[in-house]
């Protein structure tokens, strides 16, 4: 790449060609205003906020869209661009909905911050919000008020280019443009994953998770119910963020003692079902494997794809249904956690799993939609009676008046509080893959993996797509079949990653026996239900804390959790048994494709 | 030089004097840059409204390197007040397709398509056999470019080029970001020369009578004639052919009812001008090339003319940028704002500002030439907007 020279605000600068103007301004620490721009997304230069003037013309340029020149002297504030980038932010106030006092983006909503910056006046234009707006609340996962909107495009566009499921697209045209589902039919009725991305990257209040915190306070404070908390593994990286601790600091301990001030009965770790999750997954796989290769079973499907993630499970029935035979039938962590507290932990406790509230703290927008799913009450209640995002928690605590930062780190309660870092790295794209690879090679060869630490280096990181393979070798006898055997794993994040690797299964051409697939990218660190923003930095800052958090568990397996072996020992009998069929397994149904 | 009489002249609508696709024949045997040279001699310039020379597109286009060029002829002709490229595709579309045919010759292009506005997809037929002729006559001259049309699906929008392509590919009609432009980046990432229908018959003219000829009608600024379409309140409304650098008092004299109290050129993204500015106003200086020329006399409210162009481009907008999605309906209401009496009339200057920023924060000529008819009416005819 060749290398150009330009002027920023009268500072010569050097940058690779190519580079737009807003990056080349970064570099110098100058900062544009943007508000269409997202770094996950390709540009589109729509909403015109970060324009700046090039000398030589008389029309300003949308610095996020134009390519730095060799020679370019640029101006990143005159009175020309401030006063146009004011009317700008004057235009998008006025077709908004301007009630911030009620907006669940008050004071975390990035038009609220420009209009501030910019001290727009509201009375200068008219009104030009449509009256009438209703909010689509069909979806168990997302709201969408219009009246919020500012046409950006951000949510087509991760809808589109980060997640391959198209269900927002951009309607009509003028002053009736705004932002749709196909035949603008309500959110439930549609592809929607409910994945939550489109949320996570609103600049305002038009898509928001649907809130459930106010019912699980009420829970709290009705002596009748016995609330059980559990939290993702994920919360705990990324929870902070909201409580003014750094991006990637562990708050482990805190989140604990919070939930507890709040008036939680007991307070348990999502992360226990991870190891479930692990111990019934691993067998799945290796009875898979057994079927196909010793019996010669053609009906096995091979690769078998992980189903932990809800947003992921709702796209393969939309867009790949005559392979869901390929979906492992585990439930999710969320959904196990929820069958065993009204089963299991209910008869531990000695209580009626009819006063059990069982509130699950998540990264995910999905995780709502799921718990509401009709089939996910095989504990003969409701499997799990509230899903909340890391920022309807963060939010509660505030309102609990806790100072967060100053709290006891405190443990979670028995029975179901016991974790592995095996089920922390669930919240990483990869980490799922990495658990079950810990315990499946145990298993099957009486050993640990043969990677330093335990960590399987191959399966971490940020690619899209990324695969390993692992010889198996000097197997326990019941595993011969396996001796010598290659196990080929995949690991996918994104939707549009997802698709890719689910083209190939489709077309018969994957040789993977074993693949993760995590709607989100990053994982669950980068769920629909995170704190906003989220960015590939803040992403990667929140994968270095999960696997610190590993690191620093004196327990790194699943099937080494002593409340796993005591699960089975106890209730369970054994991995597949037949309470685990009924309880920690599911099936999946065909979905329609618009 | 801008003080030229108003002519009439008949080079377009010329029946074609030669054999069919002759003009095409005769280029075949020339040099391509040759070709190119002459019709930037010529001073050609675009006739969609921008009037970006001609011949230079055509060098740009040539210089870029690709198994698949394409020739798009920009059809999808929308302005309000312009009708001039569905006479031309009715009474003389062999010129409107020699004149790609050449381009594509020069340029090395592949395949051409004629971007048709939905309105005139009754011409399809005619069109199809003209089609049918030209490839007959293409085969024979050993020339590999097919041409198709495309029927649009009716944004006004799609009249500007980057549009008109993201529409061709199947995607909502927006503008893109430029650069890159279409001839680096165009219809399926491939470099792409689009063209209006009007460039392109006055390209087979240029050819035909070379550009010498071409350039002694019009001034030194405005090389040539050009179509406008006529009308309003006007005896001659229609399409008429002139020499360009007439003053506008020329045109009202000859066009107009006597009682003429503004014009608007270049349809309603050009200019009004008002009576008493008939005389220093040069059609084409500092306005628009677009031809589209209406003609108003006292009976006519300029609020009503006004209000009427905010509310096409309120809903035209494709509605993706702010300041032209927001700033059009801003604009609209506004004026009823002050005509009810709502606002001030001092307002109107804050809605010119607006307009002005429209016009440099745009991403592309929609919003960017609001500006031109509202703060030409609004300065000029402040009285009526508030009466």
């Amino acid at each position: 790449m060749s290398k150009i020279k330009l002027t920023i605000d009268s500072q010569l600068i050097e940058v690779e060609q190519g580079v737009t103007i807003l990056d080349a301004a970064k570099m110098i620490n100058v900062n544009i205003p943007t508000l269409c721009h997202h770094e996950d997304l390709c540009v589109s230069g729509n909403c015109r906020v970060c324009v700046v003037e090039v000398a030589g013309r008389e029309r300003l340029e949308a610095s996020c869209a134009t390519p730095a020149e060799e020679g370019m002297d640029i101006l990143t504030n005159s009175a020309k661009i401030r006063n146009a980038r004011k009317d700008v932010v004057s235009l998008l106030v006025s077709e908004h909905n301007t009630q911030c006092t009620t907006c669940y983006r008050n004071t975390n909503c990035e038009l609220q911050d420009l209009a501030a910056e910019y001290n727009v006046d509201g009375d200068k234009y008219m009104s030009v919000l449509k009256p009438n707006i209703e909010i689509d609340k069909s979806s168990w996962s997302i709201e969408k008020d219009d009246s919020k909107c500012i046409r950006c495009q951000r949510c087509v566009r991760t809808c589109a280019e980060l997640q391959h499921v198209n269900a927002l697209t951009a309607s009509h045209k003028g002053h009736e443009m705004k932002i749709s589902t196909f035949m603008d039919l309500p959110f439930n009725e549609v592809v929607c994953t409910n994945c939550g991305q489109c949320v996570n990257h609103c600049p305002t209040g038009a898509l928001t998770e649907r809130r459930y915190f106010d019912n699980v306070w009420e829970a709290i404070g009705d002596p009748d119910k016995h609330v059980v908390m559990n939290t993702a593994p994920s919360v705990r990286v990324a929870l902070g963020e909201m409580l003014g601790f750094e991006v990637g600091t562990r708050v482990t301990g805190k989140m604990v003692t919070a939930m507890r001030k709040m008036g939680a009965d007991s307070i348990l770790d999502t992360d226990f079902s991870a190891d479930l999750t692990i111990i019934e997954e691993g067998n799945e796989l290796l009875t898979r494997l057994k079927k196909a290769l010793v019996d010669g079973d053609t009906s096995v499907k091979l690769p078998m794809i992980t189903s932990c993630s809800p947003g992921w499970v709702k796209f393969i029935e939309h867009m790949f249904p005559e392979h869901l035979g390929h979906l492992s039938t585990c439930k999710s962590p969320q959904q196990m956690f929820g069958a065993l507290t009204k089963t299991y932990y209910a008869e531990q406790k000695g209580l009626d799993p009819k006063d059990i509230v069982s509130v699950a703290i998540m990264p995910c927008a999905a995780k709502k939609y799921e718990a509401n799913r009709p089939e996910m009450n095989d504990s003969g209640y409701r499997d799990i009676d509230a899903g909340l995002t890391t920022r309807e928690f963060g939010l509660m605590i505030k309102q609990a008046g806790l100072d967060f930062k100053n709290l006891e780190d405190s443990d979670f309660d028995s029975i179901m509080g016991e974790s592995s870092g095996a089920g922390v790295i669930f919240g990483a794209t990869g980490g799922v893959m990495e658990a079950a690879l810990r315990t499946a090679y145990a298993v099957v060869t009486g050993r640990d993996v043969p990677f330093e630490n335990l960590n399987i280096t191959a399966v971490r990181g940020t690619e899209g797509i990324r695969n390993a393979s692992i010889k198996i070798e000097d197997c326990l006898p019941e595993w011969n079949f396996l001796e010598g055997v290659d196990l080929n794993v995949a690991v996918a994040h994104g939707l549009k990653n997802a698709r890719i690797i689910m083209d190939e299964v489709a077309a018969g051409k994957s040789n993977y026996h074993f693949i993760e697939v995590m709607g989100c990218p990053g994982g669950c660190i980068g769920g629909g239900g995170q704190p906003i923003p989220t960015n590939a930095e803040i992403r990667a800052k929140r994968i270095e804390a999960i696997y610190e958090e590993d690191m620093s568990k004196p327990i790194r397996k699943s099937h080494e959790n002593p409340e796993i072996v005591k699960i089975y020992k106890e209730f369970l009998g054994e991995p597949l048994g037949e309470k685990s069929h009924h309880l920690l397994h599911t099936h999946y149904r065909k979905r329609n494709r618009y | 030089m801008s003080n030229t009489k108003l002519k009439k002249v008949d080079i377009i609508f010329s029946p074609y004097s030669v054999a069919p696709y002759e003009i095409l024949r005769w280029m075949m045997e020339k040099d391509k840059q040759d070709i190119i040279d002459n019709l930037i001699e010529s001073g050609l310039r675009g006739r969609g409204g921008a009037g970006f020379p001609t011949g230079l597109k055509w060098k740009f286009m040539a210089s870029e390197q690709g198994d698949e060029k394409y020739i798009i002829c920009n059809a999808d002709e929308g302005e309000p007040g312009t009708f001039k490229d569905r006479k031309l595709l009715v009474e003389v579309p062999r010129k409107v397709i020699s004149g790609m045919a050449i381009a594509a010759f020069a340029t090395n292009s592949t395949k051409g398509y004629i971007y048709l506005r939905a309105e005139y997809n009754s011409l399809i037929p005619s069109l199809k056999r003209e089609l049918d002729v030209y490839h007959e006559y293409a085969a024979k001259f050993g020339l590999d470019f097919t041409i198709e049309i495309f029927s649009g699906a009716g944004a006004y929008v799609c009249g500007e080029e980057t549009a008109l392509i993201e529409s061709m590919e199947g995607k909502r009609g927006e503008p893109r970001n430029k650069p890159p432009y279409p001839i680096q980046n165009g219809y399926k990432g491939k470099p792409t020369l689009v063209n209006n229908v009007e460039t392109l018959a006055s390209v087979s003219m240029v050819c035909r009578y070379g550009a010498e000829k071409y350039k002694s009608y019009g001034t030194d600024d405005q090389r040539g004639s050009k179509l406008f379409s006529l009308s309003g309140d006007s005896l001659k409304e229609g399409v008429h052919e002139l020499e360009l650098g007439m003053k506008i008092s020329d045109f009202v004299e000859e066009f107009g009812d006597g009682d003429t109290k503004a014009v608007q050129i270049g349809g309603v993204a050009g200019f009004c001008i008002p009576r008493k500015k008939f005389h220093e106003t040069v059609i084409g200086e500092g306005n628009t090339t677009g031809g589209a020329t209406m003609i108003f006399n006292s009976s006519r409210s300029m609020y009503n003319v006004l209000h009427n162009y905010l509310d096409f481009f309120a809903e035209e907008s494709c509605g993706q940028c702010t300041p032209c999605r927001v700033g059009t309906q801003q604009l609209l209401k506004g004026i009823e704002a002050v005509k009810s009496g709502d606002k001030p009339i001092a307002y109107l200057d804050d809605l010119v500002k607006l307009s002005r920023t429209m016009k440099i924060t745009s991403k592309c000529g929609l919003g960017q030439s609001v500006t031109n008819s509202f703060s030409s009416i609004v300065e000029n005819f402040k009285e009526e907007m508030h009466h």
